[in-house]
């Protein structure tokens, strides 16, 4: 289990307890989380589940997957920060990561 | 007005091979689609992609499984709507009267909706104020390249289309083409031709840079781009093209009274109707307890739904199972001779 802390756009912050293996996206969608809408199901074919990742966990998550920043081109509103939720994998290593969540998808 | 058995909306696998069903069983249906072409995501989203989970097929594209759900449907004679988006539907004497964005009519008992996640729609600008110029001044599309003749033009992106307008229109207008990163995901060929035309002063190329700002009050005068660093660069232009993808929408499904889960229609799994008697939902679009979003998920979806369908378009009729194998009723219907 790792503990994940989601801040929506208008600062709602969510930290739910996400088990090992799941992606980032996954504990959001299956806690109910607003703000990740996850059209694809995870299989990198959109941009709906797009988070930003603070500097001091960017380089602490699994790195980009190929073809993630071609479909983060995409997203609403794309920054340095800027990952796909799906293709970060939760770890022990996460525990504790906190994602901001765009103002919509 | 158009009357059919079933009105199907999408012509992603789903609609293609639920059209499939429909005739089977004996009744006439269209399919209507937004996009351009037939194929929803697998020819959208995914054309050459490899799928591994098609039930017998061990490996295909999107686009050949697209492929392969046309040739099925080749002894039927199906007609397709593209382009074309069911905007309105109300219901008259038990049957469904559907408007179309090209403000045709349907009649039918049923509506199948196999929408996957909605309707493509652009990537826009997040900026508010080009909602202002859109379509004056700002694009997501062209459709009249002779407008930005001897202009300067600001075109935004990182794709084929991005790069193959920055190529075409380098040629009369004053082009510069702006992307949020380095690395172009356009072919490399046309990577190669747009950088070349940098070298040679056809056209300006700024990496790292957004859309911040864009100024003008009937027509665009100027606009702010922003590099990561935070740096700011102001720049003449007098169009704006953005290439950013297209993004799923709901749309006008939105408002036709139907239950909702989120972004999906909760159906009950005995035949796939919603709560709206004769409106079915299958495929992605759907939900239901221990839903899989999977291609052959829509598939049985689809067949469950076209039976459900025979109860409003023969009320008179009592359903028959029968196999394709040794019905005579339904090798006639293929075609296929004994």
């Amino acid at each position: 289990m790792a503990k994940i802390t989601y801040i929506e756009h208008n600062g709602t912050s969510h930290t739910v307890e996400v088990k090992k293996g799941l992606s980032v996206m996954e504990g959001a969608v299956q806690n109910n989380i607003p703000g990740i809408d996850a059209d694809c199901g995870g299989s990198m074919a959109c941009a709906t589940c797009h988070v930003y990742v603070k500097e001091e966990w960017f380089d602490k998550v699994n790195i980009k997957s190929e073809g993630e920043d071609d479909m983060l081109d995409q997203a609403y509103e794309p920054n340095k920060q800027s990952r796909l939720s799906c293709q970060i994998s939760v770890t022990d290593d996460i525990d504790g990561l906190i994602v901001n969540l765009p103002e919509k998808q | 007005m158009i009357k059919t058995d079933a009105l199907i909306i999408g012509a992603g696998p789903t609609g293609l091979f639920t059209a499939h069903q429909l005739k089977l069983i004996g009744l006439n249906c269209e399919i209507v689609d937004n996009l351009d072409k037939i194929g929803g995501q697998c020819i959208e989203l995914y054309p050459d992609k490899p799928i591994y989970d098609i039930p017998a097929i061990p490996e295909c594209t999107g686009e050949e499984l697209t492929k392969n759900l046309i040739d099925q449907l080749k002894p039927f004679n199906i007609k397709f709507y593209l382009n074309e988006r069911v905007e309105e539907i109300k219901n008259e004497n038990n049957k469904w009267v559907l408007k179309t964005s090209k403000s045709k009519e349907f009649n039918a008992p049923n509506i199948v909706i196999a929408g996957g996640v909605g309707s493509f729609e652009p990537r826009k600008f997040a900026i508010e104020e080009c909602k202002k110029f859109e379509d004056k001044s700002i694009f997501y599309s062209v459709k009249d390249k002779t407008i930005f003749k001897d202009k300067s033009v600001a075109i935004f992106g990182g794709g084929d289309s991005a790069l193959d307008w920055a190529i075409e229109l380098s040629k009369n207008s004053k082009v510069t083409l702006v992307h949020r990163r380095n690395e172009f995901r356009g072919s490399q060929s046309s990577v190669d031709t747009v950088k070349k035309l940098e070298k040679d002063g056809k056209l300006e190329i700024f990496t790292e840079y957004q859309l911040s700002a864009v100024k003008g009050n009937s027509s665009i005068e100027n606009i702010d781009i922003k590099h990561d660093d935070g740096k700011i660069k102001t720049l003449k232009t007098d169009y704006i093209l953005g290439f950013f993808g297209l993004i799923m929408q709901l749309g006008p499904i939105l408002n036709w009274g139907l239950n909702l889960d989120k972004k999906t229609i909760p159906v009950n799994t005995e035949n796939f109707e919603t709560n709206k008697k004769g409106i079915f939902a299958i495929g992605d679009i759907c939900t239901y307890p221990g839903k899989l979003k999977l291609i052959l998920s829509g598939f049985h979806e689809g067949a469950l739904a076209a039976r459900g369908c025979f109860k409003y378009a023969r009320p008179d009729e009592k359903y028959r199972f029968e196999f394709t194998t040794s019905s005579k009723k339904v090798k006639d219907r293929l075609g296929v001779k004994e």
